[in-house]
């Protein structure tokens, strides 16, 4: 986009000293924006007055290409759209998938789904919150969340050989059952991490530096957070007690005991809070579906691998890392979806960084931008 | 609140949508007219449906299919609201003033299908860059980086 900087005149201020207000570009290639997103400040002095996102650096026509891939060709290209937490992108496809062709996944099958989710949902928020701290400064917190990344993404890699996109769920199930003994290194990693929370609660949340600067920054109203449709920790941090998991009961989650984290304030702090808080959440839901999984398939039967469902629509969600993660499928009985429109939550959340960074200096923009917590593979599709 | 929960409680609040709302497959659908369609989202978020999950569009060949999904938290329902443009004058009135939430969405859908949205009050490109010609999602749009699949399926 063109920047239209015409010559303003400057004003004389009381003390005789001209003041003209600037406008900063920052980004797309920036440190602190969470991947590529720009951002036009229009700064008086230090504080924001007008923040204009300016977005579309990762569109890579993910809605287009998916008109031409096959169903199951599709699932490799919802791994790079939310590419922190591959396998809820994956499941929420798949799901929309199944909702349209009428396809009942096997019991082991949706355990498994719920168990990468939930360890992909931990993933998803370490890196949130070590790149959050380490825009403010806090180094070592990036180091310790990405420590407790990392073995996430080492039980990820045994279990389906990829590191960061893994074409793990697909329509029907998931492709690979578990490796011997990854259930008793993922119960390891259940036993493990909650210390490992608590320190970087202490060491973080804890700091008087980190409380400076994310509390009372970005505060977002519990009815803003609706009407501007954001959900996930962003909604939840300022109250809204909304958690399609607990809500909307999909798949097996009805059968596992866990709370819903909530903020009240709807500042950094708090969206960043509730976000360590649901690792918490994660754990318990862990440990309770390993003791819960039963052996049996974990693909469903009966159904082709040049999947043709019936014509019509399907819109199916799920609670994702980032909010309601939603996929909008448009089929016209053909092997190849009509259709496909992913309902992002980033890109409905980013929208929020126009309101919220107003009035708060140019160093909070970067905090608020990490608390909204964007992905740009899902924003940009 | 279920699919039929849902249509009784339409029907009893604003019983001139009733007529529009369908049931496929277990997902309510209001359709309407696309001059109809503020009047329409206003009456379901008075019903109670206080946030716009999605807004996109399908284009069917004859017509643009706008397709809306509203969520309401406190009745625990989901509702489609579509309405057809026809290609020629794809023109619809903006959301923005019911749900700051449509702002983006439907900056998304004029960028990539080319549906104006009356009232917005921002309407320009937002994933392409803003001198771009055409709008990729339409069905007839031709780019000569496109690369075609051959249908050996």
């Amino acid at each position: 986009m063109a920047l239209d900087v015409e010559s303003r005149t400057p004003v004389v201020d009381q003390d005789g000293r001209s003041v003209e207000e600037l406008v900063v570009n920052v980004g797309p290639v920036h440190p602190s924006t969470h991947g590529v997103c720009r951002v036009i400040v229009h700064l008086d002095g230090e504080i924001v007055t007008e923040a204009i996102p300016v977005i579309g650096y990762l569109h890579r026509g993910i809605e287009k290409m998916a008109e031409n891939r096959t169903y199951l060709q599709v699932v490799p290209l919802t791994d790079r759209l939310d590419y922190v937490g591959s396998m809820y992108s994956n499941w929420a496809y798949c799901r929309a998938v199944e909702r349209l062709a009428g396809i009942a996944v096997p019991e082991r099958a949706e355990y498994l789904r719920v168990i990468t989710c939930e360890m992909q949902r931990i993933a998803s928020h370490m890196m949130a919150l070590g790149s959050s701290a380490a825009d403010t400064g806090a180094f070592t917190m990036f180091i310790y969340a990405f420590d407790v990344r990392e073995r996430v993404v080492e039980l990820f890699e045994e279990l389906c050989g990829s590191r960061l996109t893994y074409n793990y769920v697909r329509p029907g199930g998931v492709s690979f059952d578990l490796p011997e003994g990854w259930t008793e290194r993922l119960l390891a990693f259940t036993r493990q991490t909650p210390a490992a929370l608590d320190e970087m609660d202490r060491l973080f949340f804890g700091n008087v530096i980190a409380r400076g600067r994310l509390k009372d920054i970005g505060v977002l109203s519990a009815e803003d957070a609706v009407a501007w449709g954001a959900s996930g920790p962003v909604a939840r941090g300022s109250g809204v007690s909304w958690d399609l998991r607990r809500d909307d009961a999909y798949s097996v989650y009805p059968r596992f005991t866990f709370d819903v984290p909530l903020g009240e304030n709807g500042d950094c702090y708090d969206r960043a809070r509730v976000r360590l808080f649901e690792c918490y959440e994660s754990l318990r839901i862990l440990e309770q579906a390993v003791e819960q999984l039963e052996p049996g398939r974990v693909m469903a039967e009966g159904w082709p691998r040049l999947l043709a469902p019936r014509a019509g629509d399907a819109y199916d969600q799920i609670e994702s890392a980032r909010g309601a993660l939603g996929v909008y499928i448009v089929s016209d009985g053909s092997v190849r979806p009509y259709r496909m429109h992913v309902r992002a939550p980033a890109f409905c959340n980013l929208a929020l960084l126009g309101e919220l960074a107003v009035g708060h200096t140019l160093s909070d923009l970067v905090v608020v931008l990490g608390s909204l917590d964007p992905v740009f593979g899902e924003v940009d599709r | 609140m279920n699919v039929d929960e849902l249509r009784a409680h339409i029907c009893e609040k604003h019983p001139d949508l009733c007529p529009l709302f369908s049931i496929d497959y277990g997902d309510g659908t209001v359709q309407v007219a696309p001059e109809e369609l503020h009047s329409a989202a206003k009456d379901l978020k008075e019903l109670g449906f206080d946030a716009l999950a999605m807004v996109t569009a399908v284009d069917t060949g004859d017509v643009f299919t706008l397709v809306y999904r509203l969520t309401s938290i406190g009745l625990g329902a989901a509702v489609y609201l579509k309405a057809d443009v026809p290609r020629g004058d794809p023109e619809i009135d903006s959301l923005c003033d019911l749900w700051p939430a449509a702002n983006w969405q439907e900056r998304e859908v004029y960028d990539l299908f080319g549906v104006a949205f009356m009232g917005h009050p921002n309407l320009r490109r937002i994933l392409l860059s803003d001198d771009w010609e055409g709008h990729p999602l339409r069905k007839d749009y031709e780019d000569a980086s496109m690369i075609r699949r051959p249908d050996y399926i």
